[in-house]
């Protein structure tokens, strides 16, 4: 039996639903266009009548102003799209480093969390609850205004054995620098990476062959550490030692030599590692928990040690849960790194906001920033899509 | 069957005798590692404890805090205009007791930690005027009253309570921000505002209007119009992708641009409306992983039945998936309650704005670990009070599992 439209009589199309949603679709994108049209023409005639027009061309114009720190050359006569530039390389400076630190000690304090020793328990809990129920804001402000900025003064600088001085006008720690050999060493160097690289892609291989998987990178790092420490004697023979320690020394009211931290870089690192460790080591903890029981027991039942249960069978499991929160929390730390400006550390955003208030390109300086913002979580989106499709439980 | 024993009768099986030694020895001091394990952490504990408490006692002074109570818990809200703050107390004693009455018969805990809300707000206030201590147990009282109130007539009052839920919200931005010029209820403008009042005010403004923006981006998300999905998708992602400092920059600097010339928005809702286009998105979201629990069957049945698409969703649909994500939610009012810290960045007195604008009183110069220690504590309070609340009430009323 076939139905015919005629059978029911037409149905107006004002009732069907096909060109209802068509009609509503349209009228939802006219309605948006003509809002997102008055805006900008509001924007545009606004930003005329105060004499700067949208346009991108300032950003060549000198900035006229310091940045504190930079990790590449910059002047009050540099442009402000190098003032953006080293803006930009902070953030990078400061995430990246946020991420490798917070992703230590969030593993450590989640693995602390599911101790079975209840005071080491505890206190991991106490930290975790402490640091994810107050705003990253307080703990910053707080960091850099009574923890970093009241170290004590360059000449009662607090010193670690000489190898460290804290001061509040910054930390000071021994730091290697190249030397002599170091031309020569760069190359040993590049070597043994590469050696120590195939030896860790044969042992994986060997180890997908056999089913018995060997610590590849552990036998790769061996082979890479080996061959850099005998090569550092070679090097030193044919052009002296490639590096050495610089010692800070205080040379007058300040110190000299040594890697020097400023008290604003510290403030802000520091608050995202502690603070994003907190939410980092729940993230682990439940995607320990997430494995199933019946897995561990099975694991001691074929007779693996505990060691081999935690990296055969409980770890690659919970990466899969771990994954993808991780790397929100890992967005997030970047975007958090934007509170920088509260500590007075130079990040894009904080530089954005000083070009704001001396040039009044605000809205551009924003779209600037947005965008820059917009990137890196538009990069992190591809990487959790390729992830994701790579590990997927294939359901049997 | 007779011949089973009734369930009474059955012993329990044998627990573990527990002693305080057997307990110390299986926790602590399990091995040797764990021996020295736990003797490192407890003199860290020790020494932690030992710092914290002499430092409060000893060193600290909290002149920069107790001088200043007013300013941190309401900003420069008129003290002529207190008894409206301490009418809104009242009213959500109230309303807390009765829904607690109603709705939480099985969950007694839960009931107390909501109690603690009230009582924590009511000594907010009580540092206002210490000697109204009357007022503090008026709000006892109405939350005693309202609970055994709610308890004896649910039925009959289910229904007003839900209003008096609703029309909370609304009460509450007319009751604080008053009507005439002057007279009864005089206006009181934005720029008085502040203190842990505004940072409450922020997150609940943030959180009730991006509640039904969220859920309509998330059904334009799932939507079958690709038009609607397109737009829904971009909204998201856009404002996912930025930092919240960066909208409430937009709002106060680029917002003004937007508007026909002339026309000026106060500074806090400028604020407000940043918090609430960021708080959609993230809300969008959960809301979709709510939509996205319910099981298929649950839309063919609607099909089945007859039901439109909108009555699908009002109806079927969405009840369910809000109900999952309430926890979700609630999470999620504490990470707006938190980073309402932020518009202290574009001017606003806040509590930390209010904070940092004592600090730079010359009578409170290096103060900081005080009074930063003081405002963490209130946003613990209450982050860790509402997130503590929220997990009794998953696990006695099994809301978010089915």
């Amino acid at each position: 039996m076939t139905f015919k439209k005629s059978d029911h009589g037409a149905v107006p199309f004002w009732r069907d639903e096909r060109y209802l949603q068509i009609i509503a679709q349209v009228v939802v994108v006219a309605a948006l266009i003509a809002l997102g049209y008055w805006l900008i023409h509001n924007l545009l005639t606004g930003l005329e009548a105060l004499g700067t027009p949208l346009s991108f061309k300032f950003l060549g114009l000198t900035s006229q102003f310091d940045i504190g720190e930079s990790m590449i050359e910059y002047s009050r006569n540099s442009t402000y799209t190098q003032a953006l530039l080293v803006g930009l390389l902070n953030t990078i400076k400061v995430s990246f480093l946020g991420i490798v630190f917070a992703t230590i000690f969030g593993i450590i304090v989640g693995i602390a969390r599911l101790s079975k020793n209840w005071l080491v328990n505890k206190l991991a809990a106490i930290y975790v609850e402490t640091l994810r129920n107050i705003p990253l804001l307080v703990f910053l402000i707080f960091l850099s205004t009574s923890v970093f900025h009241k170290l004590p003064r360059v000449k009662d600088a607090l010193s670690a054995w000489g190898w460290a001085f804290l001061t509040n006008r910054g930390i000071y720690v021994v730091w290697p620098r190249p030397s002599g050999g170091w031309d020569v060493y760069k190359w040993f160097l590049l070597g043994a990476f590469i050696i120590g690289f195939i030896v860790a892609a044969i042992k994986f291989r060997e180890g997908k062959k056999t089913g018995r998987m060997p610590l590849y990178w552990l036998w790769g790092f061996a082979v890479f550490a080996l061959v850099a420490a005998i090569s550092w004697f070679i090097a030193q023979f044919m052009a002296g030692p490639p590096m050495y320690l610089d010692f800070p020394t205080l040379q007058g009211r300040n110190f000299k030599g040594g890697q020097s931290l400023t008290p604003e870089f510290m403030a802000i690192f520091t608050g995202l590692v502690v603070y994003t460790s907190a939410f980092i080591a729940e993230v682990v903890r439940a995607g320990i928990q997430s494995v199933s029981k019946g897995q561990r027991e099975a694991a001691t039942a074929v007779g693996l040690s505990g060691f081999q249960t935690m990296r055969l069978v409980i770890f690659p499991q919970a990466m899969r849960v771990i994954i993808p929160p991780m790397t929100s929390q890992y967005l997030n730390l970047t975007k958090n790194s934007s509170l920088a400006i509260a500590v007075g550390y130079p990040d894009l955003f904080a530089v954005g906001s000083t070009i704001i208030n001396q040039a009044g390109r605000a809205v551009e300086i924003i779209l600037v920033t947005m965008g820059v913002y917009l990137t890196f979580s538009l990069l992190t989106a591809v990487f959790m899509n390729w992830y994701n499709k790579h590990t997927q439980l294939v359901e049997r | 069957m007779t011949s089973l024993t009734p369930a009474k009768d059955i012993m329990p099986p044998p627990t573990e005798r527990s002693t305080v030694l057997g307990w110390m020895k299986k926790n602590l001091f399990g091995s040797i590692g764990d021996t020295i394990l736990t003797f490192v952490a407890g003199g860290f504990l020790l020494w932690l404890i030992y710092a914290i408490v002499k430092w409060i006692f000893t060193t600290a002074q909290w002149a920069a805090v107790t001088d200043n109570l007013q300013l941190y818990m309401k900003g420069q809200y008129p003290a002529s205009e207190d008894w409206r703050l301490w009418l809104l107390m009242f009213l959500l004693a109230l309303v807390v007791g009765l829904a607690w009455g109603i709705f939480l018969k099985r969950a007694e805990a839960v009931g107390w930690v909501l109690l603690i809300i009230p009582v924590v707000l009511a000594l907010w206030l009580i540092s206002l005027h210490r000697e109204a201590w009357w007022k503090f147990l008026v709000v006892d009282v109405l939350a005693i009253l309202g609970y055994f109130l709610g308890k004896r007539y649910p039925r009959k009052l289910a229904r007003p309570t839900y209003i008096l839920i609703l029309l909370y919200m609304p009460l509450t931005i007319l009751i604080v921000r008053g009507l005439g010029e002057n007279g009864f209820m005089k206006l009181v403008p934005t720029n008085l505002w502040g203190g842990l009042l505004l940072s409450l005010l922020l997150a609940i403004f943030g959180i009730v209007f991006s509640f039904p923006i969220g859920v309509l981006l998330a059904l334009g998300r799932q939507s079958k119009m690709p038009a609607l999905k397109m737009l829904s998708v971009i909204y998201i992602e856009l404002i996912r992708g930025v930092p919240l400092i960066t909208l409430l920059f937009m709002g106060q600097l680029m917002l003004p641009f937007f508007l026909p010339a002339g026309i000026t928005i106060d500074r806090v809702i400028r604020a407000t409306v940043a918090i609430i286009m960021f708080a959609a998105a993230y809300m969008a979201e959960n809301v979709r992983g709510g939509l996205q629990s319910i099981p298929k069957g649950q839309y063919e049945a609607a099909d089945v039945v007859g039901l439109s698409g909108w009555q699908k969703m009002v109806f079927i649909i969405l009840p369910q998936a809000l109900r999952a994500v309430i926890p979700v939610l609630v999470g999620q009012f504490i990470g707006l309650f938190k980073d309402t810290s932020l518009v202290a960045l574009v001017g606003l007195l806040d509590l930390l704005g209010i904070a940092r604008g004592i600090l730079a009183n010359p009578n409170y110069i290096g103060r900081q670990l005080e009074v930063f220690a003081f405002i963490a504590m209130i946003y613990w309070v209450f982050s860790y009070g509402m997130s503590y609340a929220s997990g009794r009430l998953e696990t006695s009323l099994g809301v978010g599992e089915r």
